[in-house]
């Protein structure tokens, strides 16, 4: 069974990549809309499956959370800011879709056209 | 909401909107009373109390984007579904505690779900604050702490990293395991 004494090994194995990316002061943001619209739809799987995904390819990304932002019927929704880039809204996103955004958008640099929210409407 | 952990993740995020440094989500289960009781308590700014008499209604929100509010009135549905109740208590300037009592066994009761992505999720999407989550079965309890966490991550390393937050996930997931199994076999 997993102790909490684990966390140090994962600190130490962090502190060079953390230390690096301080410096550059430009990480990926992943932002997953949480609010009870979020939730119902099936917004913590969503967060779930990028959580892994990330930490899986040792991506350089922070995965968070955000409230409703008023576009309840296409949650879950994600929102990707990547420096010098306009902000990418993909809608109704599911852990599945997830894999393909995280290789295809976080580390290709493309944006998953059909996922968007441009797409959707 | 289709699990019970979903209403709780939904809910904590009141405590962190309302400020709150620290929360506590217990979650009781006593199958010898027949009661699964859910506690979520935190030190935020708390609610007047023409607010906290009000916040089960649907249509009741602090926030400004919309006029509805559902996180509350869907966990007091899913409690009063069972044959339990909600409570809320409010201090403003103190904090608020919200009290859920789940009937055991009743055939409404909402599966619990995932607690652990729950609570994980809580911890790496707002490492600024702190959570404890406390599972407790027949007596017998399993804590999680981020303040214990964040102790042995030091100060370089965050909650919310990935690899951190998988970690967290499956600490919880593992350790309440054993606690949920006992549970299954007494009813």
């Amino acid at each position: 069974m997993k102790s909490l004494q684990e966390l140090a090994a994962i600190r130490d194995k962090m502190r060079q990549t953390v230390s690096t990316r301080e410096a550059a002061h430009d990480a990926v943001r992943v932002v997953v809309g949480m609010a009870t619209c979020g939730i119902a739809a099936g917004a913590r799987p969503v967060l779930n499956a990028f959580t892994e995904e990330v930490a899986a390819a040792g991506l350089d990304v922070l995965v968070t959370q955000t409230g409703c932002i008023g576009i309840c019927q296409y949650e879950p929704v994600v929102e990707v800011y990547m420096p010098g880039q306009a902000k990418t809204t993909y809608v109704k996103m599911t852990p599945d879709k997830v894999k393909r955004v995280v290789q295809q958008h976080l580390k290709g640099g493309n944006p998953v056209a059909e996922y968007t929210i441009g797409a959707a409407r | 909401m289709q699990e019970l952990s979903m209403n709780v993740l939904d809910i904590a995020q009141n405590s962190v909107a309302a400020g709150a440094p620290l929360t506590r989500i217990t979650l009781e289960i006593d199958h010898a009373a027949g009661w699964q009781t859910l506690t979520v308590a935190d030190n935020g700014k708390g609610m007047s109390p023409e607010m906290a008499a009000r916040v089960t209604d649907p249509f009741c929100t602090s926030r400004k984007s919309r006029k509805v509010g559902l996180g509350l009135p869907f966990l007091k549905m899913a409690a009063e579904m069972t044959g339990g109740e909600m409570t809320l208590e409010s201090r403003e300037g103190v904090g608020t505690t919200v009290t859920a009592r789940f009937r055991l066994g009743h055939i409404d009761l909402m599966p619990l779900g995932d607690m652990a992505a729950t609570i994980a999720g809580l911890m790496q999407c707002n490492p600024d604050k702190d959570f404890v989550y406390t599972l407790r079965v027949d007596g017998e309890a399993f804590t999680a702490d981020s303040r214990e966490m964040k102790q042995i991550l030091g100060g370089e390393v965050s909650l919310a990293e990935p690899s951190v937050a998988l970690f967290i996930r499956q600490f919880i997931e593992e350790n309440s395991a054993p606690l949920l199994d006992k549970g299954e076999e007494a009813l």
